[in-house]
């Protein structure tokens, strides 16, 4: 059971009448030539792994490796339990969660690249906020993770998830549309809807250009990681509402590549140009001295 | 096409903050050690590119040192490989070399020496989301990703040496996913490298090591 594209994937989710996770987790097995049994437990760790993550810094913030981060969650959810917050819970949870996983990578704590270091925080965001406030079990929550796996597999397979060659909206691009995918699957969607979510993201970080300040994993990567969460969670929002889009999922993947291939290099993680090369990020980063 | 797993996505489980600075050193020192027989006493790391110019930032240090103590990319003692090396007793520098630029942006060269005295030089570049590759073994330029479980010969370069190596392998079932030989120049030290699905059998190395033309051989399990 294997799948190129998203086209082949919405087919054989029609045909065995499956969900994408469902699809994913059998090619797994299949192609991968593994066991159901070993597929799950490893799915089960990344899981622990992300929990951990997302959950130590708001309760012990940490200064990053370059000191450019440390202590955002925390603020994040003191802001919700005052009462203060503006967002929502499920988007106030999943800023806070998204935040706190690129404090813990930043300052060299465990965490599941998904797709990539940089853009770690987005998926576990959006559903373990959706796993809190609507009461999913844990199996339930690891079953998605499959549907995320698919869409970035996806994006690895016939694009990019490298910020090098694409820019951030490879990476948290493409993190954002895993999430909302796998939202979209949790929230009852169909496979189709799915895809409109994943499709959906990519149009709206299309052209987000990498800039890491001092080349380092920290800002303005863990704001985006924020920013991506939400996008992820309006595209979830507006697929489960019915509304379709005129661009599928394949095609946007390729316009995400073209596009990040035509970024000049300053915009692709050299730390050269964007938010790098900011005077006061320059100040504030002392790399080059 | 190689196979992408969905842990490929969902993943590596990697001590941050970069796949490519972090997870990739780690590996890159943790194949390094491989290639040598430990303990070690020294290890020297000169590093070149994005990895000379921002190692600190990203721990880029601690994880070559990690690897090289045989930490893989999720232990959590990367954090404290230098306290660790240390106490071990494993000396250890990093040099940045901002002179030489015509190289893969993130490579490092790593020296080292084990208690025999014993020296070997390892050339390795980190590819991108915890991907790496061995490009350079002492002098000799090679091409080796660990994703595969290999067999590492130093060998002289004579006529018969392959067909004994390959004679061992078959003789123990072993399939051959990809075979290379690389060699300094004609009759002298040669390095062949062979890539095989699925384990390999603990005591292959022994077996290959009873021809006099084979130096010294090498596993590297997945």
């Amino acid at each position: 059971m294997d799948f190129r594209n998203a086209q082949e994937l919405l087919a054989l989710c029609e045909e065995h009448q499956l969900p994408i996770s469902e699809i994913m987790r059998q090619r797994e097995i299949t192609v991968g030539e593994s066991t159901a049994d070993s597929v799950d437990s490893q799915m089960k760790r990344v899981l622990e792994i992300m929990k951990d993550a997302a959950f130590s810094p708001i309760k012990s913030p940490v200064k990053s490796m370059g000191g450019l981060i440390g202590g955002e969650a925390q603020k994040l959810s003191e802001h919700l339990a005052s009462g203060k917050g503006i967002c929502g819970d499920v988007l106030e949870k999943a800023i806070t969660y998204a935040m706190a996983t690129l404090e813990t990578n930043a300052s060299m704590g465990l965490i599941v690249a998904s797709p990539t270091a940089g853009s770690a925080g987005i998926v576990p965001g959006l559903l373990l906020a959706l796993q809190e406030i609507y009461h999913f079990s844990d199996e339930e929550t690891e079953k998605v993770l499959f549907n995320a796996g698919a869409i970035g597999y996806l994006a690895m397979r016939n694009a990019t998830v490298a910020g090098a060659v694409g820019g951030c909206q490879a990476e948290t691009g493409v993190a954002a549309a895993m999430a909302a995918s796998a939202a979209t699957e949790l929230m009852g969607g169909t496979p189709l809807q799915c895809t409109y979510a994943a499709s959906t993201v990519l149009m709206n970080m299309l052209g987000l250009v990498c800039d890491p300040v001092g080349g380092l994993v920290e800002y303005p990567c863990q704001n985006r990681n924020a920013s991506g969460v939400s996008i992820a969670l309006v595209a979830a929002e507006m697929a489960l509402a019915g509304i379709t889009q005129l661009i599928p999922l394949d095609e946007m993947i390729t316009i995400m590549y073209t596009v990040g291939r035509k970024l000049p290099a300053e915009l692709r993680e050299t730390a050269l140009g964007g938010c790098a090369a900011a005077p006061s990020a320059c100040e504030a980063c002392h790399m080059c001295e | 096409m190689s196979f992408i797993s969905v842990f490929d996505v969902m993943g590596p489980n990697m001590i941050g903050p970069s796949s490519s600075h972090t997870a990739g050193a780690t590996r890159i020192g943790f194949l390094a050690q491989k290639m040598i027989h430990g303990p070690l006493k020294k290890v020297d790391f000169t590093l070149y590119g994005s990895f000379s110019r921002t190692y600190k930032g990203h721990g880029t240090d601690r994880a070559l040192l990690g690897g090289i103590m045989g930490f893989s990319t999720d232990d959590m003692r990367i954090r404290n490989s230098f306290e660790i090396a240390e106490k071990k007793g494993l000396e250890f520098t990093f040099t940045p070399n901002e002179v030489e630029t015509d190289l893969h942006p993130n490579t490092v060269d790593i020296h080292m020496v084990n208690e025999k005295g014993q020296e070997m030089t390892v050339r390795g570049e980190s590819l991108g989301g915890g991907k790496v590759r061995i490009v350079r073994i002492n002098s000799v330029q090679v091409d080796f990703t660990g994703d595969y479980s290999a067999v590492i010969v130093i060998h002289q370069d004579k006529p018969g040496v392959i067909a004994y190596i390959t004679k061992c392998l078959s003789d123990r079932n072993v399939n051959i996913a990809f075979m290379r030989l690389f060699r300094e120049s004609k009759g002298e030290i040669a390095y062949t490298i062979v890539e095989s699905d699925g384990q390999l059998p603990e005591d292959i190395g022994d077996t290959i090591r009873q021809n006099i033309n084979i130096h010294e051989v090498m596993i590297v399990q997945m």
